[in-house]
């Protein structure tokens, strides 16, 4: 019994989601392989290798692999997929992207935002916004997953020493063509690896104040800058701030929830956080009920006044 | 050409679920059902198509019970020309569905079939990518911008960190995001109009599709509840207590 994960990468290094899904494949009870797909990528393969737990990296270096569009990166998976019991991919966009993918070419269920590896064939997954904790037993042969990140502790990025496998790059699908890629500049911590998270609502009428008020805070405090749907909707953050059912799911050690009613879209993003503090004018807000430190204030004056009695 | 759109009914996302007190599901009995948000945008997206000389015919398919007329209804009063039920009672799983629409695809040949990229009640995010597989065609998924020109649709994704554009060969598949549109209102003139409409109802069996399901749900529970809070008075309360209590800061 062999897992196979599939590495989110830059193809210089390896994104964190990759080692929270790495240590989710090792709970499923057998050795683990990781796939490397990309152009140029030796030395994100080689940092795979480094990666405790791992036991053989497969290298596939091919131009039509440089973006990982899902045609190209599902047929490459096929490809090696032979003998694998388990295919794992980080539940983020780019996993979630091919997954299914990989999953109806091998004619088998795909198993979504995997929280708990139960056995080798039974997981936990949330449905309904989180809302109800389903446990699900495959019956497939293959079982293809994707990984809720904020569920498993992320491997450690050095003390492995796997052998670097290269193999054959499957033909380019001539169906898809990448085009562009518009990353966000952001100096803060990455959202969903973020041990505090500074979130901002509706309330905060405007980008500029959205960003004149949490900036602050979340620059003393080391923190990434989060938004509820309503906030990304109106312009005020970008949209990959979102946090939510349909956006980002974090667990960090902190967040702080402002201006923030709390829809239960919201929460399914952000509930499994260690210490939630909510600021807001509302007392009646449903974020009060899963709030560890509700303060019921003007989140335009409560604000500052945190930031200068930090 | 044609746009197939399929949409699924699901509990509305208002509504607060319960987990049966004998753990073998969420008790959906009674409750308010609507169409699955995303799929709504899906429609709305075809149906702008249309009304750009882009789309020829917009096709709403459901897979599922009768009831799901009522969703088919719906899709066809935001503007979608005929419908489609695969009628069944069984419990249908993504690649299960997946099969259902590739048959249709095959039947109806649409040179765009637009999905929404998940149902909040399963919340899988897979039945758009399962389908564009098995039919061989490539995928534009968690779409907030699609345009079509000639035999390309380029597609700008809602990624982590930002955006991207695909350009894809049609015919392909899409998946919508939240911000791909804002999906109309129905009138009531239009919900009349919607039940002239043909809607065509055929089993899984017809499209020679099994759909048993491949994972078995052992058991439903509730999340484990968070112990309740407490509100603090001020700032300097609040600033005590995450030091000196929770020491998270």
């Amino acid at each position: 019994m062999t897992a196979l994960v599939i590495a989110e990468h830059d193809n210089a290094s390896i994104k964190g989601a990759t080692l929270n899904t790495i240590t989710a494949a090792l709970a499923c009870g057998g050795e683990v392989h990781v796939l490397v797909a990309g152009h140029n990528a030796a030395a994100a393969a080689a940092a795979a290798a480094q990666i405790a737990g791992v036991s053989k990296v497969l290298h596939a270096d091919g131009a039509q692999l440089a973006d990982g569009l899902a045609e190209n990166l599902a047929t490459q998976v096929l490809a090696v997929a032979a003998g694998y019991s388990h295919v794992l991919f980080p539940a983020t966009a780019a996993g979630k992207n091919v997954s299914p993918r990989v999953a109806a070419l091998l004619d088998v269920a795909q198993l979504s935002d995997v929280t708990k590896v139960i056995s080798a064939d039974t997981f936990e997954r949330p449905i309904y916004a989180g809302n109800a904790i389903a446990t699900v037993q495959s019956t497939d042969a293959v079982k293809v997953l994707t990984v809720r990140t904020t569920g498993f502790d992320a491997a450690a990025a050095t003390g492995g020493s796997a052998a670097v496998e290269s193999v054959a790059v499957a033909a380019d699908s001539g169906k898809s063509v990448f085009g562009s890629r518009e990353i966000a500049k952001n100096d803060r911590p990455e959202l969903t690896a973020a041990k505090i998270i500074v979130s901002g609502g509706r309330a905060l009428g405007s980008n500029d104040k959205f960003m004149e008020v949490l900036t602050p805070l979340a620059d003393k405090l080391g923190a990434a800058l989060g938004a509820s749907r309503a906030a990304v909707d109106a312009g005020y953050a970008p949209n990959d701030w979102q946090v939510g059912q349909t956006g980002k799911i974090v667990a960090p050690q902190l967040y702080i929830a402002c201006g923030i009613s709390g829809a239960i879209q919201h929460l399914a993003g952000m509930k499994d956080s260690k210490v939630i503090v909510a600021i807001n004018k509302d007392a009646e807000a449903p974020i009060f009920s899963v709030a560890d430190y509700g303060l019921e204030a003007d989140l335009f004056t409560a604000v500052p006044e945190l930031v200068s009695s930090l | 050409m044609k746009v197939l759109v399929p949409v699924k009914r699901v509990v509305d996302y208002n509504v607060k679920v319960r987990v049966k007190s004998d753990g073998t599901g969420v008790d959906i009995a009674n409750v308010k059902m609507s169409m699955n948000p995303f799929d709504e945008i899906a429609i709305e997206e075809a149906v702008r198509l249309k009304e750009k000389g882009v789309a020829t015919e917009v096709i709403a398919v459901s897979c599922g019970v009768t009831q799901c007329q009522e969703t088919l209804r719906t899709a066809m009063a935001i503007g979608a020309d005929r419908a489609i039920l695969v009628e069944t009672d069984a419990e249908l799983q993504p690649l299960a569905v997946a099969k259902l629409l590739k048959a249709l695809v095959d039947k109806e040949q649409p040179g765009l079939v637009i999905l929404g990229k998940q149902a909040i009640d399963d919340d899988c995010n897979q039945t758009g990518q399962m389908l564009a597989a098995l039919a061989g065609l490539p995928q534009g998924t968690f779409a907030s911008k699609v345009e079509v020109t000639g035999e390309t649709v380029a597609v700008t994704r809602e990624v982590d960190g930002g955006l991207e554009i695909v350009k894809l060969n049609l015919p392909a598949v899409v998946t919508t995001d939240l911000r791909l549109n804002e999906p109309r209102y129905v009138t009531l003139p239009n919900i009349m109009k919607a039940k002239k409409k043909p809607l065509e109802v055929v089993k899984p069996a017809d499209l020679g599709v099994d759909v048993t399901p491949r994972l078995k749900t052992l058991k439903v529970e509730e999340p484990p509840k968070r112990s309740a809070g407490i509100k603090v008075a001020d700032v300097a309360a609040l600033v005590d207590k995450l030091k000196n209590e929770a020491k998270v800061i």
